[in-house]
């Protein structure tokens, strides 16, 4: 996985709320058996809107989503989190997230920021440009903050493994593996006390 | 003295194998249904790093969302290739990976074949007490027999098949209590509908639920299941039921489940698992069951819920700004206008499958009412798809299939299907289809499709009416006949 602390440049600023993972990505992309080249499919539905954000060309390749309430609900497909990575985006910022979601994106490597409305609607309006020509955003990681060149300063929360893992650029599952011995001995200890688990699969 | 727990809290407690200083826990995963969508990049994560599977005795591939609902194999047993390129590479790539990782597979045209959601139960695999995830959010029907079940992402599989543990945080508990007598043709599904309808979408994100109160109590397993299937629509990740002597019947037997001295163990621990008397929940939500009646969707939100004999909502009637403009986007993507009788909604297509209804007693439901009737004339498609092809053999030994073809449906293989239309099978933009499944959102059903969320009965009401139906008045209808 990329190390990401600082995410320097400008955000799409989409805003919309519920936005479920269909909308992300539509069902017929996850038909792909493999993790690339899903930026295509991204807010496909959306993207049939003309004057829509993402297909701007001020926008192109921006780093950052501003994005409303209740992001990434719906199904679990991670193919949500493959489409915006694909498509450049290293930070989705916005009030609330669906669990899974929030899950999938930072095991991608990508950071979920969750700040208050009106912090948002701010964004939104840097993200639109105050002179005309959208401003950029940014995101550090170490310091937990996202801040302006206009004296904005939003701290966020993270959970610190996570925080972790996303500065070194650490894969989970190298960690877990790391712990065989603590799961062999779970293992054990549980296989004594419920026998009748194992096989489930004859 | 010991600390009162939920069940959620019992099984998550017995399956920590480490926890962390920030509350984070390794747990442990007890079974894992793996399908074609959402792991060849898990396989391909594992390959890549040469990696193996922890636990393939634990883990069982079924494939379910692309296969075609026509028959897979020609009168010499043959496959019939599959027309779509990227689905026939999705079950390509699970026929390859599942022995190479030593991973028992149930093939597409084996009678043990369906929905993952369908086959973990059915099979004896999906065990009280358990947790058991999938990679798809559906996950969550599991809970009907007290398992901790719930979906995850393919990093998530990847994690599983490579560790059999997940890092997790605990979540907070609701109980959701349904107290009193469900009316009249009153169903599992509206009971769920209900749910989202009260608490919305999100109302459950961070929770575990509980389903409790004496409408569970009385509700069959399958009848659980449905609601169990769309806890994840009212946000939450899992929902559960406590095992009981209805769990036991249904489990006793089944290929995967315990067997003699095994099986009396396990139900005794079982019976250990129900939440104690006194123990606190950090939310209730409480529902009387006599407010519940056949309900449908209006909207792309399965929280888009009003009585069959109700109207359309008018955007203006949400107090919130952003609630009224999804509304009004909703009303116009459906094609409807505020006030309209849901009533007077005319429907194309009727859809009875999926894994919130497609079990025997969804299909004999529906197969009552349609008894000596037939599919009104404004009907284009009407198809059932059984959850599994046990399902499917059961139905036609109780005859079910002719009552659906008689009354004009098409009688399936077991899969997915319209359910979110990776397969052929879909419906075409602009049309309307009465659905039996858990999600109506924009394009779900194939790209412009719009998707009415209702029970197995009131998709067979609307099959023969041509329209949104209330049920009760067909089965009115039909125990007048019978008492006459
Ligand atoms: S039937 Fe529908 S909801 Fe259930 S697993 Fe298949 S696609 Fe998902």
């Amino acid at each position: 996985m990329e190390k990401l602390n600082i995410v320097d440049g400008r955000a799409y600023p989409f805003g919309m709320k519920n936005v479920d993972t269909d909308i992300v990505i539509p069902a017929h992309w996850l038909k792909t058996i493999s993790r690339s080249g899903l930026g295509k499919g991204a807010f496909e539905v959306l993207r049939k809107e003309p004057g829509n954000v993402f297909d701007d060309p001020e926008y192109a390749g921006s780093p950052i989503l501003i994005a409303g309430d209740n992001f990434g609900c719906g199904s679990s497909r991670e193919h949500a989190a493959w489409a915006l990575a694909d498509l450049g985006i290293k930070v989705v910022i916005a009030p609330s997230f669906s669990d899974i979601f929030s899950g999938n994106a930072f095991k991608n490597g990508i950071l979920t920021v969750v700040l208050p409305q009106e912090a948002i609607d701010r964004l939104m309006e840097v993200a639109q440009g105050l002179n005309g020509t959208p401003d950029p955003i940014h995101v550090d990681l170490e310091h937990q903050t996202v801040t302006t060149q206009f004296q904005d300063r939003f701290q966020f929360e993270i959970d610190p493994f996570r925080k972790h893992c996303l500065l070194g650029g650490l894969d989970e599952i190298g960690l877990t593996l790391g712990q065989a011995d603590t799961i062999s001995a779970f293992e054990a200890r549980d296989g004594g006390a419920r026998p009748w688990l194992v096989p489930a699969v004859a | 003295m010991t600390q009162l727990r939920t069940l959620y809290e019992k099984i998550w407690d017995a399956h920590v194998v480490e926890r962390r200083p920030d509350g984070t826990c390794l747990i442990y995963i007890d079974r894992h249904l793996v399908h074609e969508v959402t792991s060849p990049q898990a396989f391909e994560g594992l390959r890549l790093a040469g990696r193996k599977v922890r636990r393939a005795d634990l883990t069982l591939a079924v494939p379910d969302h692309n296969l075609p609902t026509t028959p897979r194999r020609d009168a010499a047993g043959n496959r019939i290739p599959i027309a779509d390129p990227e689905s026939a590479q999705q079950l390509a790539a699970l026929e390859r990976n599942a022995p190479e990782f030593g991973v028992r597979l149930i093939g597409d045209a084996d009678v043990e074949q369906g929905i993952v959601h369908v086959v973990g139960p059915e099979q004896g695999f999906t065990l009280p007490g358990t947790t058991l995830v999938c990679g798809d959010s559906h996950t969550s029907s599991h809970g009907a027999l007290g398992a901790l079940a719930f979906g995850i992402g393919t990093s998530e599989v990847e994690h599983v098949l490579a560790t059999q543990t997940l890092l997790l945080k605990q979540s907070k508990t609701m109980e959701v209590v349904v107290e009193g007598e469900l009316g009249f043709g009153v169903t599992p599904k509206d009971v769920a509908l209900a749910i989202c309808g009260r608490i919305g979408t999100a109302g459950g994100t961070g929770y575990v639920m509980e389903y409790r109160g004496s409408v569970f109590r009385d509700m069959s397993i399958e009848g659980r299941l449905t609601v169990a299937n769309m806890s994840i629509e009212a946000g939450a990740r899992s929902g559960l039921f406590a095992p009981d002597e209805k769990t036991f019947a249904y489990l006793e037997g089944r290929p995967m489940a315990p067997k003699g001295a095994e099986w009396d163990a396990a139900v005794a621990y079982w019976k250990t698992l129900a939440t104690d008397e006194g123990a606190v929940f950090d939310k209730t939500i409480v529902i009387d069951a006599a407010e519940i009646v056949p309900n449908v969707t209006w909207g792309t939100s399965p929280e888009d819920v009003v009585p069959v004999t109700g109207v359309v909502p008018d955007p203006e009637s949400f107090a919130d700004a952003s609630k009224r403009a999804a509304a009004q986007k909703s009303l116009d993507y459906m094609g409807l206008t505020a006030g309209q009788r849901m009533e007077d909604v005319a429907i194309e297509h009727i859809f009875i499958g999926s894994c919130t209804n497609s079990r025997i007693e969804d299909l004999r439901a529906a197969a009552d009412l349609l008894k000596g009737r037939h599919i009104a004339a404004g009907i284009k498609h009407a198809m059932v798809v059984p959850g599994s092809g046990l399902v499917k053999r059961q139905a036609e030994a109780e005859g079910l299939d002719r009552v659906f073809t008689d009354a004009g449906f098409e009688w399936r293989e077991p899969g997915c299907s319209a359910c979110l239309g990776m397969n052929p099978d879909k419906v075409p933009a602009g049309e309307r289809c009465a659905s039996t499944s858990n999600r109506n959102f924009m394009g779900r059903q194939g790209p412009g499709s719009r998707t009415h969320l209702v029970s197995p009965v009131m998709a067979a009401a609307a099959a023969i009416t041509g329209h949104l139906t209330d049920v009760r008045e067909l089965m009115g209808e039909k125990r007048g006949e019978m008492v006459a």
